[in-house]
């Protein structure tokens, strides 16, 4: 039988395989870009929302607790999103009339739900909990970044595992006392803006984080059956 | 040959194990599971809510409501003025903070009825020091947050009962403290008076300490 490929193919073919593991890492390199980018984990993105509702307004300009719309954050793993009757409470009589606010008052009048589209979401085989991180001394803004600072509200941490693991691993890198986890504008102490926690000054995270680990009994939780359960 | 052979099915396993990676990165069926998470959109039911409504009647377990004065705030059809558990300093702290979450927007902190929400346009409501609901007995409090009052929305799908009563009692704190003397401090207690920012864990510095002899008479904001 005659020969099929000339003997040149055979180098070709040992190239081809050789090349292929550069191939197949380049592939990886980029999946794994591809995953971090903007583009797939949307974050700093602003979602459209049927509403424009602004945290910049209720929250930041008229200081309204977080826990007044997202009352469920501090006992259970969902936070909770405000009822079109929490809206209501003073939109009621707040711009009564605004043309903006009008899916609001048809949503009250008909009892449908608005329907607010997620900012963040983490995939169903994950287990998040939102209470344990409040109990043991993780802020709001550690987590959402600026809230009270967001017209519209958008994902500020990717929200991939690398992320929830970085601070599982070293949790006293974040916490905070818990009398400052709906504070918005809290700041790590630093020398020149010490945080007081129980009557000590703290001007070292690493000292503060210390000490809290100690006091709400914080653990390094990094066993994929915490979140993958 | 052999080798040859080899070669080939070493290059299939390599393209399905390939194939098999960007596939993985298509399916999302792991990431969106056909259960309901809290609040997801339902399509099988005409309203789109997963979260169903109770059936008028159900009765939660742990929440039969037999106790009509810690529910409605009433014994005998009048208004109590003892709430229906003893309040502790605890209480108290815990109705502190949720005044301060769900009243405070309208009522302001000190309970004067001049919250940002009201200087913003909503009818301004009474302020707690005057004489009328200096008077008022703690259950009427209790129900106004129960029921709703006027332009107030009730507060009973937000703040849990027990957080009623103990909120009611911290209104009644507040209404001692507006016309509170240094004499009505326990003796022991008063030298605090003087630490006051310190006790509040405000940063020192950050709020001027007032020097003993200015210490607050009479508070009035
Ligand atoms: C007046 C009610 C109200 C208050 C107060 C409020 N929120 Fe919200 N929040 C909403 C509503 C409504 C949404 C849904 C619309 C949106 O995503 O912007 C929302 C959405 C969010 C989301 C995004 C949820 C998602 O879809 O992933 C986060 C995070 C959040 N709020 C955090 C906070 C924090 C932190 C505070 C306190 C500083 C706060 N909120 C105060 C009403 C409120
Ligand atoms: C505690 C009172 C309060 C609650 C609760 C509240 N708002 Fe508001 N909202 C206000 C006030 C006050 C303003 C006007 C702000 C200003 O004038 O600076 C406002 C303004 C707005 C505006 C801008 C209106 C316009 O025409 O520009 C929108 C939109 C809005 N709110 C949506 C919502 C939604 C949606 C909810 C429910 C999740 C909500 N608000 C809950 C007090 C509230
Ligand atoms: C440890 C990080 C972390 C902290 C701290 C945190 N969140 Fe979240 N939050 C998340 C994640 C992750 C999600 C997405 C959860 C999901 O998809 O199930 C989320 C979702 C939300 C949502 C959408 C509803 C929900 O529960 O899925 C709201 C509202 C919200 N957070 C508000 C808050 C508020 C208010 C606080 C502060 C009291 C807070 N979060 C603190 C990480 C955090
Ligand atoms: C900024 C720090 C921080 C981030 C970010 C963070 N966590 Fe945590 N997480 C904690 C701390 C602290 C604890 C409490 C550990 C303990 O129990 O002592 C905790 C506990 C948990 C628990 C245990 C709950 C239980 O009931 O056992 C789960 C699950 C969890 N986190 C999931 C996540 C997931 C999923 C993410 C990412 C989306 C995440 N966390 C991001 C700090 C963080
Ligand atoms: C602190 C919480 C946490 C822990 C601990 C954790 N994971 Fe994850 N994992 C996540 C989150 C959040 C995601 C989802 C990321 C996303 O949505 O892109 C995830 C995604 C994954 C995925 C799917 C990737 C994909 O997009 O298909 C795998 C596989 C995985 N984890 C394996 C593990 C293994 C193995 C361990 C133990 C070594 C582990 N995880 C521990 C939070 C965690």
């Amino acid at each position: 039988m005659a020969q099929i490929f000339h003997r040149s193919t055979n180098t070709l073919s040992k190239l081809s395989i050789f090349g292929a593991v550069f191939f197949l890492a380049g592939l990886g390199g980029i999946a794994s870009l591809v995953i971090r980018s903007g583009f797939y984990t949307q974050i700093y993105v602003a979602r459209e929302q049927p509403i424009p509702f602004s945290h910049k307004h209720h929250a930041g300009g008229l200081g309204i607790d977080c826990r007044y719309c997202h009352t469920s954050v501090e006992t259970s793993s969902f936070a909770g999103i405000p009822p079109t009757k929490t809206c209501m409470s003073c939109h009621a009589q707040i711009w009564a009339d605004s043309p903006t606010l009008e899916p609001v008052r048809a949503s009250f009048r008909s009892d449908k739900s608005i329907e607010w589209n997620r900012v963040h979401k983490v995939a169903d085989f994950v287990y998040f909990d939102h209470s344990i991180h409040i109990t043991k001394g993780v802020g709001c803004a550690t987590c959402h970044g600026r809230i009270d600072q967001m017209p519209l509200t958008r994902k500020q941490n990717t929200l991939l595992m690398e992320w929830c693991i970085g601070c599982h691993q070293h949790p006293e890198e974040n916490l905070r006392p818990r009398s400052e986890i709906f504070n918005m504008a809290y700041e790590q102490p630093s020398a020149s803006a010490p945080v007081v926690h129980r009557g000590e000054s703290y001007t070292r995270q690493a000292a503060l984080g210390a000490v809290l680990m100690e006091e709400y009994k914080v653990q390094s939780l990094t066993a994929c059956a915490t979140c993958h359960r | 040959m052999r080798t040859a052979a080899t070669f080939a099915r070493s290059f299939a396993a390599l393209a399905l194990g390939a194939a098999a990676l960007l596939l993985a990165g298509c399916t999302q069926d792991m990431a969106t599971q056909p259960r309901y998470n809290p609040l997801r959109a339902s399509d099988f039911f005409g309203d789109r809510r997963s979260a169903r409504p109770l059936v008028p009647g159900t009765v939660p377990r742990g929440e039969l409501r037999s106790d009509a004065k810690l529910y409605t705030g009433m014994s005998n059809g009048l208004l109590i003025d003892s709430p229906p558990f003893p309040i502790t300093r605890a209480d108290l702290a815990r109705g502190q903070e949720r005044f301060n979450i769900n009243c405070a927007p309208c009522h302001d902190r000190t309970g004067y009825g001049n919250g940002l929400v009201a200087q913003r346009g909503f009818r301004h409501p009474p302020s707690y020091h005057i004489q009328r609901l200096i008077d008022a007995p703690l259950g009427h409090f209790y129900d106004v947050m129960t029921r709703g009052f006027g332009a107030m929305q009730d507060m009973s799908d937000r703040v849990t009962p027990e957080d009623r009563w103990r909120i009611a009692a911290y209104i009644r704190a507040l209404q001692y403290s507006q016309h509170a003397n240094v004499s009505d401090v326990p003796a022991g207690e008063r030298n605090k008076l003087n630490r006051l920012p310190a006790a509040a864990s405000v940063p020192a510095g950050h709020v001027a300490v007032p020097p003993a002899s200015q210490a607050p008479q009479k508070e009035s904001k």
